[in-house]
């Protein structure tokens, strides 16, 4: 996850019978658990040649799909990386009672099943709810709309950039903020300057992760989602729904679709990484010009 | 902050979803689970239709999951203009809490119900186990899938239909008929929770020997390309009413009264109902049933009103927590142990 990993020596496995296995063991298990599936999805989407597989991905509800599992992934990311970076910062630099309280409420999205976070949402905001008069007659409609799955999704993904960054601004404490600000520095420049670039790879890490799970999210958005095709579906909706269709070529090609999008997340984080890694070595002199 | 958020977010996602706001009425369809096939064609065939009649623009959408779970997300908040569901019972859920209107069944004819079917039986190709009638299914060995009947009305008809058969055939012996149906219930080895997933768990997932759904569903499988599968019609069956209804408390405040009564009229024009044979179902239309005749076996199809005493008996008696299959499942459960 950063430079550090990469500067420790590494042991070398030839002649050591046990090491072998280990290492086969490792590759084959992926193989099998990972790259397989992952190959089969391009395999099936794409089996019936191009011109079907783009015909698929024409089809208007599966456009609306993606379009609308982006606008939620859109407005989680955002809003989880300013709730995540500010809940983490008040949390590690400031101490009060009730902030062990807090930290589990963040992060039950968590460990409860997302399907519960639905169905609660559904008590709440649904029309035999809580809220339920009070959203009639406002004429506002948070349950099976797009909004509603953009507010699930957003709560199902809370946790992971606070998550991320809230372990590396309790070890790094308060000092280095408290040294700039006794050196004059305002908060908006101690913040951009001194505590932005201490927790770059863990927010970088937590906003990829927060991408990637609301563009997988299912078990909420399900129940909230009324199932309007070409409204209320997202991609793993579409992917579930077509699949039910008999149209098992069109699930693959939507599935090929988000499946795209998760790699190139993946392959942009690590390339940052790559990155800054190499530029840090270099700093240090490891490694030559 | 929570005052700000919501409508800030809601003119976002306004900007952000151009096909609502776009010129024009849009309805919105909530439906039983396997319509999905059949409610696209009629949509695409509607629309025409009612740029003809009115020079007006019209989308429908579709939603569709097991109709009692429709009935509740109704109740929840789906914003349904129309419901097409395939029970009367999960309407008149809606008309006890006024979305709909209590004289439903009566707004349009035939009971509200442009359409119906009976249950079939659906085997895999050179029939394995020689299924020929209902009573087949109670024979020890022979392993079915249907729809639960708590969660869907699928599943509802297919319980309704095994115990018909034992009445039938025993001369109206209400013992006979409980027995049959236990030996059955006994056979089935997955209860799916909607129609299509039944579907799916017979023919993708190839567990058990036999389908028990609409005739509709079984016969638009049996007659696929690749449908390794053959329709099984038994000797009496139940009817099954598919009814319609507009949901005026939501069709009131989206003004879509007069399109969404249009759109459940245009159900019984010739069109909408060759449409609807074409999908398997048995047309109410004479003529369009005359033409599709050889499609669709002749059958004594029972009717739940004088076998069972209505709908709400039918519930009381077989469906309600405790009731009939409650308790030969446990019956069933205890004998395995």
């Amino acid at each position: 996850m950063n430079a550090s990993a990469s500067q420790t020596a590494r042991a070398p496995i030839g002649g050591h019978p046990r090491r072998i296995v280990l290492v086969v063991f490792g590759v084959v298990s992926m193989t099998l658990l990972i790259l397989l599936p992952l190959f089969s999805v391009f395999y099936y989407a794409l089996r019936e040649g191009w011109s079907v597989y783009a015909g698929h991905l024409k089809d208007p509800e599966t456009l609306h799909a993606i379009g609308l599992t982006l606008l939620a992934a859109l407005v989680a990311v955002p809003v989880n990386t300013v709730f995540g970076v500010t809940a983490a910062w008040t949390l590690s630099k400031f101490d009060f009672p009730g902030r062990r309280l807090v930290t589990s409420l963040i992060e039950l999205p968590l460990s409860i099943s997302p399907i519960i976070i639905g169905v609660a949402y559904l008590f709440v905001f649904g029309l035999q709810g809580l809220f339920g008069e009070w959203l009639i007659d406002h004429d506002l409609r948070l349950v099976f709309s797009v909004p509603s799955i953009v507010i699930v999704t957003t709560i199902v993904t809370v946790p992971f950039v606070f998550r991320e960054v809230l372990p590396l601004m309790q070890s790094q404490g308060p000092n280095e903020e408290l040294a700039a600000i006794s050196l004059g520095a305002g908060g908006v420049k101690t913040f951009l300057k001194v505590t932005l670039p201490n927790i770059k790879w863990a927010l970088i890490y937590g906003v990829s992760l927060t991408f990637a799970r609301s563009l997988g999210e299912f078990g909420s958005v399900a129940v909230v989602s009324g199932a309007v095709r070409g409204e209320t579906n997202t991609m793993t909706l579409q992917i579930h729904m077509l699949f039910d269709d008999r149209s098992q070529a069109g699930a693959f090609a939507v599935a090929s679709i988000l499946t795209s999008i998760a790699l190139v997340t993946m392959l942009v984080k690590t390339w940052v990484e790559n990155r800054e890694t190499h530029r840090l070595l270099r700093g240090m002199g490891t490694v030559k010009e | 902050m929570k005052r700000f958020f919501v409508p800030g977010l809601l003119a976002l996602l306004g900007l952000a979803a151009p096909a609502a706001s776009q010129a024009g009425q849009e309805i919105l369809n909530a439906s039983y689970d396997i319509s999905r096939e059949l409610f696209a064609d009629v949509n695409k065939a509607f629309v025409p239709y009612w740029k003809q009649k009115t020079s007006g623009d019209v989308t429908v959408k579709q939603s569709h999951a097991g109709s009692s779970k429709q009935a509740r997300a109704v109740l929840e908040g789906l914003r349904a203009d129309v419901v097409t569901f395939n029970t009367a019972g999960d309407v008149q859920l809606l008309a006890a809490s006024r979305f709909v209107a209590r004289d439903w069944a009566t707004r349009f004819p035939f009971n509200s119900s442009p359409y119906y079917s009976v249950h079939s039986i659906l085997v895999r190709k050179g029939n394995p186990k020689g299924i020929k009638d209902w009573s087949d299914l109670a024979k020890p060995g022979v392993s079915i899938v249907q729809v639960n009947p708590k969660t869907g009305g699928n599943g509802r008809y297919a319980v309704l239909a095994y115990y018909a058969a034992g009445l039938e055939s025993s001369g109206g012996d209400a013992a006979k008929a409980r027995a049959l149906l236990k030996s059955i219930l006994a056979n089935v080895a997955v209860f799916e929770s909607g129609g299509r997933a039944a579907t799916s768990t017979f023919t993708e997932r190839e567990i058990s020997d036999v389908l028990v759904t609409f005739e509709a569903e079984t016969l638009a499988y049996a007659t696929s390309p690749n449908g390794n599968y053959e329709v099984i019609t038994p000797s009496v069956s139940i009817l099954s009413e598919f009814p319609v209804a507009v949901v005026d408390k939501v069709a009131r405040k989206k003004e879509t009264e007069t399109l969404a009564r249009a759109y459940l009229d245009y159900l019984y024009t010739p069109e909408a109902q060759e449409i609807i044979a074409r999908h398997y179902y048995r047309p109410r239309n004479e003529e369009v049933a005359a033409r599709h005749a050889s499609r669709l076996a002749s059958i004594k199809a029972l009717e739940v009103g004088p076998v069972f005493g209505g709908w709400e008996k039918a519930t009381r008696d077989f469906f309600d927590n405790g009731a009939l299959v409650d308790a030969l499942l446990k019956e069933i459960a205890s004998e395995v142990r």
